[in-house]
């Protein structure tokens, strides 16, 4: 029950108790439960709505950052990467595979600001070796919701 | 103009002019000449085929294969099908000599009957059920010998009925679990002893498993995996329900050499193969289209769980379903027949549902209502339904 609620939740947060436990053949006493331990055991960190940003914050600017790091003696990544999820411009951050080492994805109010964190924050922190940054341009899929529409495509109202 | 019918009386072949047209045909005319109305009626996927699936088709399209395959179809998805009902029907079947690829179920269970009946067999099948079936064994010359399904028996087919049933015209058995339109399966007790009377009787079974992966609480195995039975049992399915592949027409039957050679010469004279776009889509489904289709079943599942506690709280006797998209409450007591029923709730409340009888007249005092429709269109739906049958 736990996984398929989390699945539901993550899908649409929005759904109640009742909703879900009606779809999944349960109390709605016993779901809140559930959902109440997940909460206090931080396996749901928050809810919130998928939103087009662009129309409360029109000049808003994001960019993903590849950044190689210098891997330390004890800890390898680990306090590097949680030093650098601080900032609070820093919105995802995740240890990559590949020609770099950390992915990290940031916002800010304008160009500049975007470009002032990267040159005198980011770059400066002992053990960050280079920096490459990518400003996003338009976004069409996030969390799995493409935020484009499509014609809807009707069936026949009536089929055997 | 001469008035034609009179004319032309004798023009429709007498075995073609007598069938009846489908009750669904009806509807569908009604429905049709209506604004916003929610539909329960709809027999195929609300979701549209896995874009993995469709780009397939597109690239099969771009690589130029325009053609027709061998009359069997692309052995490449025989190969895939028979490797698919090995691991999850535990079913053996030999890809060159015992699987031939169709238009579609449709056309799997037209070349069946076609291949084994001689005028005046008879066939056995159960109603109420999918809308083909009777038809489909007259167009044969064969006659058709409905077993009727109870509610009470939370609509198995009972293996005495079936024996009752049996004449020495008894050809084959038709099943269809999980069924259209009452979303019942059968437990394994009851597909054994159904194989016991088809060996004793030595009858073909034609096991129509169009809807078996869309199984949700308990899976028995399929007939054809009892013992003495694949060699006389034809195994129907294809793409259209589990992988939402209605429009490509794509189905399959498996069964023992001769059978399917037999229909293997129909389907050569008749169709001459299905189409190459759709084959090689299929082949994506059965390769890669297992997480998808698992989603969609949890999908169902949850609207099954939601539309049969409603219909029951409401005070509507459902059946809970254990496979396929359907839902099959009882109407009798609010007193109104299955098609005032429906034609009532589609003009005072614009809920399409299909009355029972469309599936056969023991389908009086029922409804199928698909949920294959969004959970808020269902939920919608039922609040409708809900006030509709409060002022009756
Ligand atoms: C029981 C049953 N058999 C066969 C079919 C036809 O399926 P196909 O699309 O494969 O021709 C349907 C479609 O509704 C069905 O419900």
């Amino acid at each position: 029950m736990q996984n398929e609620i989390l699945r539901m939740l993550n899908e649409n947060a929005r759904l109640t108790p009742g909703q879900i436990a009606e779809r999944l053949n349960k109390s709605e006493k016993e779901v809140a439960a559930m959902i109440k331990r997940l909460e206090e055991d931080n396996i749901i960190k928050g809810y919130r709505a998928i939103v087009d940003e662009s129309v409360f914050s029109p000049n808003c600017v994001k960019a993903i950052i590849e950044v190689k790091v210098r891997p330390e003696r004890d800890g390898g990544f680990n306090n590097i990467a949680k030093r650098v999820s601080k900032f609070s411009e820093v919105s995802s951050l995740y240890l990559v595979s590949g020609g770099f080492d950390l992915l990290i994805e940031v916002q800010g109010g304008t160009l500049q600001e975007v470009a002032d964190f990267v040159s005198s924050k980011l770059s400066t922190i002992e053990g960050v070796i280079s920096t490459s940054t990518h400003f996003l341009l338009k976004k069409y899929k996030e969390s799995g919701k493409m935020l484009h529409n499509e014609d809807e495509y009707e069936r026949l109202k009536v089929s055997p | 103009m001469k008035d034609s019918k009179s004319h032309h009386k004798k023009r429709i072949a007498e075995h073609i002019s007598v069938l009846p047209k489908s009750g669904i045909r009806d509807f569908f005319e009604l429905v049709n000449t209506m604004d916003d109305v929610i539909s329960l009626g709809i027999g195929e996927p609300d979701f549209v085929t896995p874009w993995h699936i469709r780009e397939s088709a597109i690239y099969s399209l771009e690589k130029g294969h325009t053609s027709y395959t061998s009359n069997l179809g692309l052995l490449s998805l025989r190969k895939e099908i028979c490797a698919y009902l090995e691991k999850d029907y535990e079913l053996d079947y030999d890809p060159v000599r015992e699987c031939i690829i169709t238009v579609g179920v449709s056309e799997a269970l037209d070349l069946a009957i076609r291949a084994i009946v001689n005028p005046g067999d008879e066939i056995i099948y159960h109603e109420p059920c999918y809308v083909s079936y009777a038809p489909e064994i007259s167009m044969a010359h064969g006659v058709p010998v409905p077993v009727v399904t109870r509610e009470e028996n939370n609509f198995a087919i009972s293996p005495d009925d079936f024996r009752k049933a049996i004449t020495p015209k008894t050809k084959a058995i038709l099943l269809n679990f999980p069924c259209n339109p009452t979303g019942a399966t059968l437990t394994v007790e009851q597909k054994k002893e159904i194989a016991e009377i088809a060996i004793e009787h030595d009858i073909i079974v034609i096991t129509d498993e169009i809807y078996s992966e869309l199984t949700y609480d308990d899976k028995s195995p399929s007939i054809a995996t009892f013992p003495g039975m694949q060699e006389r049992t034809i195994f129907l399915h294809g793409f259209s329900k589990a992988f939402a592949m209605t429009g490509s027409r794509i189905g399959y039957a498996c069964g023992p050499a001769d059978l399917i050679d037999a229909m293997m010469k129909v389907h050569q004279y008749s169709m001459l193969c299905a189409s190459i776009t759709a084959q090689e889509a299929a082949e994506e489904a059965l390769r890669n289209g297992r997480s998808e289709m698992e989603k969609m079943k949890r999908e169902y599942w949850q609207r099954r769980n939601v539309i049969v506690k409603r219909f029951n709280d409401m005070g509507l006797h459902c059946v809970k379903p254990n496979g396929a998209f359907y839902a099959f409450p009882r109407i009798k007591d609010t007193g109104l027949s299955s098609n005032d029923f429906a034609k009532r709730l589609l003009s005072e409340k614009k809920v399409a549902v299909i009355p029972g009888t469309a599936f056969g007249a023991c389908g009086e005092g029922f409804v199928r209502c698909a949920y294959a429709a969004s959970m808020e269109d269902i939920v919608e739906a039922m609040e409708r339904v809900k006030d509709f049958i409060k002022k009756l």
